[in-house]
């Protein structure tokens, strides 16, 4: 009884065992077959890390150099970036305060600080500590080959708190933020290339429409 | 203002609905002459274009006077102008490699989605032609507002009539660039699929580019006597086998080069465009894709396929092997008309190109429910009609 326990045991444990040896064998083996090709982080199917992240890529007939002036200046943003009521300066350190536009007429705000930057190439920022929405982002300028321009990443992540006020900043922030960066990235396109936005109304009432549907 | 306003399937109507504004500084507000009923227009009649909404102002080959301009519009009030259906920006990648109809920046950013799933990127903007591609009102209307206006319209002068100037707005840059698209030699035999205001013009071109022979294909008689009367052999589909007419008009090789100005577009496009159903798109849209096929057949190992005619979706049954064996050249695309504009003005100005022979009908604004229905059901007579907004019903 006792020795036909501990064989049974010793099967059970072989097959266990061998499951182990197979199953390692079996991720090791996925692992091998894992590429690490050339293509951004926001075109992996599965993002890394913790925070939801968001990016995108555009490519804008106009010098680095613009771009990047134009950028830096964050009170523009709110003029291509639809969910953005305004961005203010918050005190030293380059403090911004951002105000979105949330559900119901409301608006959330949140501070960041630039994080780093270099000069026609990158500028980063994080929201500080304390925050409601721990959030960081950064905006890249390349050149893009021959006389394409300039190819501008957007890429931001965020992590929300929980509570009420939690859910409606996830809430606010998954609205389709994938769609929401392209378009934004889209509208500073026409912004530089044309100097306009474009849009197909008829009449200044309906813009007016059109922004209230939005906003 | 007076503006054709789509309704519903077979349900146009000429209503009052409120006036255009000049919205960005590059726009401009056109007083509208002469616009004219497309035969794609027929499609939104039909009711299977997607994304069309009750409301919306039709029409996309017109001309007219500058009577308001944005800050940066380099147009001024007064000049008289044709405005091309393609909206383009001019500054943009495609713009400066004079695709123009693949503009990046003129179908607003909350509509490209749709065109983006469909094809990979999104299209540019139309005049009055859905929200797929843009949404922006069109021109059968007595005004219009029109964005970019310091890269599309072309200024005319006085001494040319309407009539002899507006279809530079669309079908006569698109005959031309269907035409330049078959890359046409000397000795060359070219075959054209529909005779409809495309084909003419791509069979018009063609003959200027100085193919040898243009043979026209078409059952409607009175379409292929223009065909004729513009110096084209013509074959009647109803009567021939046009294959085996073919390879005898082009003594046993083939035709050069093939241009396919039929299009798929009535049937094919809605479906294809809007319900991912495979058997409903074969089911209707094969039939319309026949003339292509043909055309792919028709033509000599070696030899050129040129493609104005509309197409929105997938096709069934594509000869992929004919492609490849006879390593055929394919080109297509929606016509980049700023490119063609200022050419084709020129040669109408020295008398090479005449283009009223097409029209066949001058109706008021106002009769514009009359003018969709007769072109639609009688298009034998109907080949062309001129709506005029000033004119007396």
């Amino acid at each position: 009884m006792d020795q036909k326990l501990k064989a049974g045991a010793g099967v059970s444990s072989l097959i266990l065992a061998t499951g182990a040896v197979a199953l390692g064998a079996f991720l090791s083996h996925r692992h091998r077959l894992r590429t690490t090709d050339n293509a951004s982080s926001s075109a992996k199917r599965q993002p890394p890390g913790d925070l939801a992240l968001v990016g995108r890529s555009v490519t804008i007939r106009q010098a680095r150099a613009k771009l990047f002036e134009y950028w830096r200046d964050f009170s523009n943003l709110p003029k291509f970036m639809e969910n953005l009521e305004s961005i203010e300066d918050a005190g030293a350190n380059d403090a911004l305060m951002w105000n979105i536009k949330a559900p119901a007429g409301r608006t959330v705000s949140v501070t960041t600080e630039i994080d780093s930057e270099k000069q026609d190439e990158h500028i980063a920022w994080r929201s500080v500590e304390g925050s409601d929405i721990e959030t960081s982002g950064e905006v890249r300028f390349e050149d893009a080959p021959g006389d394409r321009g300039t190819r501008v990443s957007l890429t931001m992540s965020y992590d929300p708190p929980g509570g009420a006020l939690g859910q409606l900043i996830a809430k606010l922030f998954q609205r389709e933020p994938q769609v929401q960066t392209r378009h934004d990235l889209k509208r500073f396109k026409m912004l530089m290339e044309t100097g306009e936005i474009a849009t197909s109304v008829r009449t200044n009432d309906e813009t007016r429409v059109v922004k209230q549907e939005n906003g | 203002m007076r503006a054709l306003t789509w309704h519903g399937t077979k349900d146009v109507r000429v209503d009052t609905v409120s006036d255009p504004e000049i919205i960005n500084s590059r726009d401009a507000i056109i007083r509208v002459t002469s616009t004219a009923i497309c035969g794609s227009d027929l499609h939104l009649y039909d009711g299977v274009i997607p994304a069309v909404r009750p409301g919306d102002v039709l029409g996309h080959e017109f001309m007219g006077e500058v009577v308001e301009t944005g800050a940066n519009s380099n147009l001024e009030k007064g000049q008289r102008v044709v405005v091309p259906f393609t909206i383009s920006c001019g500054g943009c990648f495609h713009c400066k490699m004079q695709q123009y109809s693949a503009c990046d920046n003129s179908n607003p950013v909350e509509k490209q989605d749709l065109s983006a799933t469909l094809y990979g990127q999104p299209m540019s903007a139309l005049f009055g032609y859905s929200h797929l591609t843009g949404g922006y009102s069109g021109g059968q209307a007595e005004y219009v507002r029109v964005p970019f206006s310091d890269v599309g319209p072309i200024v005319v002068p006085d001494h040319l009539n309407d009539d002899q100037v507006l279809f530079l707005s669309d079908i006569l840059p698109t005959g031309w660039m269907g035409a330049e698209n078959a890359d046409i030699e000397p000795d060359d035999t070219v075959a054209v699929w529909g005779c409809g205001p495309v084909g003419l013009f791509a069979i018009q071109s063609a003959i200027m580019m100085g193919a040898s022979k243009v043979i026209a294909i078409d059952h409607y008689p009175n379409r292929l006597a223009l065909a004729k009367k513009l110096g084209a052999e013509i074959i009647d589909f109803r009567e021939t086998d046009v294959r085996e007419a073919l390879m005898e008009m082009s003594g046993g090789i083939g035709v050069d080069a093939v241009i396919d100005a039929v299009g798929m577009e009535s049937h094919g496009f809605a479906i294809d465009n809007i319900i991912d159903v495979a058997k409903q798109k074969v089911g209707i849209g094969a039939d319309r894709a026949s003339a292509l096929k043909q055309a792919i057949m028709a033509v000599r190992f070696g030899g050129k396929v040129s493609i104005p005619g509309v197409y929105g979706g997938m096709s069934d049954k594509w000869p992929l092997g004919a492609i490849m064996e006879k390593g055929l050249q394919i080109r297509s695309g929606q016509t980049h008309v700023q490119k063609y504009t200022k050419d084709l003005l020129a040669k109408i100005e020295d008398g090479t190109l005449d283009t009223t022979f097409l029209i066949s009908h001058r109706l008021p604004l106002e009769k514009a429910a009359e003018g969709y229905k007769n072109f639609k059901e009688q298009q034998n007579e109907w080949t062309k009609v001129v709506l005029k907004p000033g004119m007396a019903g």
